[in-house]
């Protein structure tokens, strides 16, 4: 667990930070490091330097803002879960980050750096793929991505060299509710299967249903078809089996390790979609 | 008063500087001018050395020097010697050299070695040091290993077979042929690693002015340890010091000799520095011994009423690369033995074959070799019952061998020293509330919920052993204890043990038994072990030995003290020997209480020797040796209660009740504390724990991140229950229970997932019984 060495920079502000992405050669952003670090000491990641963002204030921190709430790039997990801004705009978006690894991960981890980094058993990804949440990065013009445009591959996101993930913004769940289910791997604790799912009801009727998972794929996807299988129907057990009968649609060629293949996640996600359909569906009854 | 401390839950000693920091492993010491190792591992599993070029990593900053097998077998160093090699069993012992000369065999296996200023440096240089490799095709299973076509591994063991090993009792021919039912299995104990939280480290200070070693060790056995460096190392035993300073945890792992003990010495000859040498955790991972990777084929002839009258198997035992230290004992001696459990099975044959493959070497780990048959006997038996529809409980019932105090010999010749099994089992059953457990489970299969119930009765072998039987067996040194017991003028106690402790307790255990038989305060007594240079001859702490063998060693210098002080008293208190009684830290006449000394009075008396009886030597201090007749066997029956999701396959342990006889209880909270851990490692191997290899050899469960050992939040509240059986073995009365957590509770919670499987036709399932296998298991069953 020994690092090749590298240069170290600490900037002060956003511009810093950007100067110095742009300056210095093969370095890496670090935040809070839960990612980079492990990866470095194993010497599966040797930058050339560090540019270690952790200092920079106006990266941290939660607001509320006019269409929802505003989260700064270096805020970590435990600062979202226990935020009262969040779990009152976004309730399932503090329970997800409350669910995080363990404690000290949860200390010391950035919701930035986790999405930036984009592992495919992180949570924030189908969180934020959920809501509808949209991602703010600087370098070049500053520019808004939606989050069904921030995820391209594994661990590949649509920011550009050059760019920094400065916050996140993240719309209300009003009236919706919301749900985020985990298989959590027994060992390294990430999301195996990951479900979201937030639905709206109008009378007796799913109004609105959006089901994003995560842990399957490269990247979160939208069981689309699932979806539309249930926008307008009633929440019975037999159009929540018909729903979850065609989650796996969207779970194109599945990610599989030791633990857990393919195909089982894919049959995971199914389980999972019907069980929070059916908790969301008795809680609106 | 004095029975008091024996058996009290008194706090473990050892905690205070543990928790606070202030214990001092290994890799805490550091020495002026002391350097660091690094070792160069091989990436492939199988492949033949074609050259090493270290020419740019040895000009690298920092670096002292490069250096490779060859140059360290040029310098004196042998191979590694295997210290157990069963008899009767055309054992082959190809050379293990420390650093890989021609040919590597694991992924992890030494190619050289890189000493350097920092540890940065030095693994920087690794990275630099260019080996050309010729890959070589590879073998990891240990049955296809056998079979014709498969990569040789060593030149002189063909089809990779390192030992065939045969166990026979009775007449198993005709229990099969007159059986009533036969039911077989095909087992797969997974292969393990131990995860001790330190890892592995060593410190080795040569002096070439004196030609001594020092070698600072996270070993379990720094005596053996001592004796096999004089071995491979060409240094002269009375020439090396073995320090096992603290050791965080073994499990077994840090039994064996290892090469990079040797390599730190070497190293330190050749830079003449202090070299330090820490494993990370991924080398922990790839070259720190494995357990257990056994494939059994198994079958049991029983009669209709559910008596078992034969047990026949077949099975073969990974070994890994190279034999490692006492490998070869452990799937035989230690397995292959012991397949009676706790029942009357009068018929019994095995064959083992220890098997060569491109793995990292297999050892000890907690358990060794008793969980691979309790758990082989345990499932069938509840495979058995299912055949029959029997309850299991009445199975295991109808054959469990009766109480018994003086001894019971089983098919394979191992005269059990006492037990009783019916009486654990029956609290066990108490405890649990098994009728009603059996009735909530079937109502709660009505509503579609899956609970099982796995019982496990078992006994184990443990206290390593008699010397004599040590010898018989092919072990290759002496199993016998010895402790030294030194009063100091003012009546503290130093307390001198061979054996070694890296987290058992036994500085707080021996000190009770101290406190208890010589009328001193606990706190008075200071227990000294880990050190060549201060400690007797001592063969370590592993097999549950430490208290049920060490404890015989303390007790007989004890008892020489008490010998000595009743001399010394006489002659004080103007009265003959045999007038002197002892009671309560006190040596009086008989009949007159009033007139006694203390012993801090002796041991004053004795040190300043004033006043000593003719022919008395001063000083209050005795040694005494303790070889016990046999092997203890603790026992116990456990119970697990498991609910699994179905739809999902995840298997949640709901309640657990274990009730354990390890004979005479020296500190109920440190039994405890063994049961809890061992407990976890167990459930650790049914339900999450499995190192996999692909087929080129490559360990895909190589990190923390992918190997799964189990977390505080996937057990309930353990709850122990105790019976009290004591041996004759001992002076004491103890057994070991050190090992019996991990040994019961495997079989126990298979059992329970496989009962709460069986009314869906579920056959066959392999651990660890995670989701995906338990689903598929479910769907095959379906289909």
């Amino acid at each position: 667990m020994f690092a090749a060495s590298f240069d170290y920079h600490r900037p002060r502000t956003v511009d810093e930070a950007l100067k110095l992405m742009r300056e210095v050669k093969d370095a890496r952003v670090l935040a809070g490091g839960h990612s980079l670090l492990p990866a470095m000491k194993l010497r599966l990641a040797s930058p050339s330097a560090l540019i270690d963002i952790g200092r920079i204030a106006e990266l941290n921190g939660i607001r509320a803002v006019k269409d929802g709430v505003q989260i700064g790039a270096l805020t970590t997990h435990a600062a979202i879960a226990s935020s009262d801004v969040v779990r009152r705009v976004c309730p399932v978006l503090a329970d997800t980050a409350a669910h995080i690894g363990d404690l000290q991960v949860r200390n010391r981890g950035t919701i930035g750096g986790s999405l930036a980094h984009a592992d495919p058993g992180a949570d924030y990804p189908t969180i934020m793929l959920l809501l509808g949440a949209t991602l703010t990065a600087s370098g070049g013009k500053p520019r808004d991505i939606a989050a069904q445009d921030f995820f391209v591959d594994l661990f590949t996101t649509a920011l550009k060299p050059g760019e920094l993930l400065t916050s996140i913004t993240v719309p209300p769940t009003g009236a919706a509710s919301a749900v985020y289910l985990k298989h959590r791997h027994p060992a390294s604790s990430f999301a195996v299967v990951g479900v979201g799912l937030l639905v709206e009801m109008r009378s007796g009727k799913f109004s609105d249903v959006r089901i994003s998972i995560g842990g399957v794929t490269v990247t979160p996807v939208r069981a689309k078809n699932a979806e539309a299988a249930l926008t307008g129907q009633a929440p019975s057990e037999e159009n929540i089996a018909i729903a979850a009968s065609v989650v796996a649609d969207a779970l194109e060629n599945p990610l599989g390790d030791t633990y857990a293949s393919g195909g089982f996640r894919v049959h995971l996600a199914t389980v999972m979609t019907k069980r929070a359909l059916t908790q969301l569906a008795w809680k609106a009854r | 008063m004095a029975s008091r401390i024996l058996g009290s839950a008194i706090k473990r000693r050892e905690d205070p500087r543990l928790i606070t920091g202030q214990a001092r492993y290994t890799d805490d010491f550091v020495l002026p001018g002391m350097v660091y190792m690094s070792v160069v591992r091989s990436p492939y599993a199988h492949a033949r050395i074609r050259g090493i070029d270290s020419s740019r990593a040895a000009a690298m900053p920092g670096v002292l020097g490069v250096f490779t097998g060859q140059q360290m077998k040029d310098a004196g160093f042998g191979p590694i010697p295997c210290a157990w090699v069963v008899p009767a069993s055309d054992t082959k012992t190809p050379p293990y050299p420390p650093i890989a000369i021609d040919t590597v065999r694991y992924v992890g296996n030494a190619v050289a070695i890189v000493v350097a200023q920092d540890r940065y440096q030095a693994r920087d240089a690794v990275e630099a040091v260019e080996v050309d490799y010729d890959p070589l095709p590879v073998t990891v299973d240990a049955f296809k290993a056998t079979q014709k076509g498969a990569p040789q591994l060593h030149a002189d063991v063909a089809s990779n077979v390192c030992f065939h090993w045969k166990v026979s009792g009775g007449d198993v021919e005709a229990a099969f042929r007159d059986a009533d039912v036969i039911v077989k299995d095909h087992i797969i104990n997974q292969r393990l690693i131990p995860n001790a939280m330190e890892p592995r480290a060593a410190l080795a200070q040569f002096s070439s002015a004196s030609g001594e070693v020092t070698l600072w060790s996270t070993t379990q056995n720094p005596h053996i340890e001592r004796f096999l460096l004089s071995i491979d190392t060409g240094t002269p035993e009375h020439k090396i010091r073995v320090i096992a300073p603290e050791v965080g945890g073994g499990f077994g792992s840090k039994l064996p000799h290892y090469p990079e003990a040797a390599m730190t010495i070497f190293a330190s000859k050749m830079v003449n520095r202090p070299v330090k040498w820490t494993e990370t955790r991924s080398e922990n991972y790839h070259s720190t011994t494995h357990g257990r990777d056994h494939i059994q084929d198994v079958e049991i002839a029983a009669m209709k009423d559910g008596t078992i009258t034969g047990l026949r198997a077949r099975v073969w035992a990974n070994l890994g690369a190279y034999l490692s230290t006492a490998a070869p004992g452990i799937p035989t001696i230690l397995h292959g033995l012991m397949l009676s459990g706790v029942y009357t099975i009068p018929n019994i044959h095995e064959d083992v074959f220890g098997v060569f493959s491109n793995t990292t070497p297999v050892d000890a780990y907690r358990g060794a070799g008793r969980p691979e048959a309790v758990f082989m006997v345990e499932t069938m038996v509840d495979r058995l019952a299912r055949e029959l529809k029997l309850d299991p409980v009445d199975v295991r019932r109808k054959n469990l061998i009766p109480p018994f105090q003086d001894g019971y010999t089983v098919a394979t010749g191992l005269v059990y020293d006492s037990g009783n099994y019916e009486g654990a089992l029956t609290k066990a059953l108490q405890m649990a509330d098994y009728p009603k457990l059996r009735l909530e489970q079937a109502e709660a299969r009505k509503k579609g919920q899956y609970l099982g119930i796995g019982v496990c009765t078992y006994a184990e072998i443990c206290g390593l052993g008699p010397s004599q039987v040590a010898g018989a067996v092919g072990f290759g040194g002496g199993l016998w204890e010895s402790a030294i017991v030194r009063f100091h003028p003012s009546g503290k106690v130093h307390v001198m043990v061979g054996i070694s402790p890296h987290g058992q307790g036994e500085e707080t255990t021996f000190a009770q038994i101290v406190a208890n038989e010589l009328g001193v305060g606990v706190d008075d007594v200071e227990i000294m072990h880990g050190d060549t240079d201060q400690t007797p001859m001592g063969w370590g702490t592993y097999g549950s030995r430490s208290t049920a063998v060490g404890s015989g060693a303390l007790m007989g210098a004890i008892k020489k003290i008490k010998e000595k002080a009743t001399l010394i008293t006489a002659h004080l208190l103007e009265a003959a020997p045999e007038d002197i009684d002892y009671a309560d830290g006190k040596f009086f006449v008989k009949g007159s209480p009033d007139k006694f000394k203390t012993i801090q009075d002796v041991a004053l008396m004795a040190n300043v020797a004033w006043n000593m009886p003719k022919g008395v030597e001063p000083g209050l201090e005795t040694s005494s040796f303790f070889d016990p007749p046999n092997f203890v066997y603790p026992f116990g029956a456990h119970i697990a209660l498991v609910e699994v999701d179905v739809e999902t396959g995840e298997v949640a342990l709901k309640r657990y009740v274990a009730v354990d006889d390890c004979g005479k209880v020296i500190n109920p909270m440190i039994v405890e504390g063994q049961i809890h851990g061992g407990i976890a490692q167990g459930v650790g191997q049914a339900l999450y724990e499995g190192a996999v290899y692909d087929d080129q050899g490559q360990l895909l469960t190589g990190s923390m991140m992918d190997y799964a050992v189990p977390k505080a939040e996937n057990f309930p509240n353990f709850e122990l229950g105790m019976t009290e059986t004591l041996t004759n073995v001992n002076p004491l009365g103890v057994k070991g229970i050190g090992e019996t957590g991990t040994i019961a509770s495997t079989p126990a919670v298979y059992n329970a997932v496989a009962d709460a499987l069986a009314p869906l036709g579920v056959k066959t399932l392999n651990m660890p019984l995670t989701p995906e296998r338990v689903w598929r298991a479910i769907q095959e069953a379906r289909s």
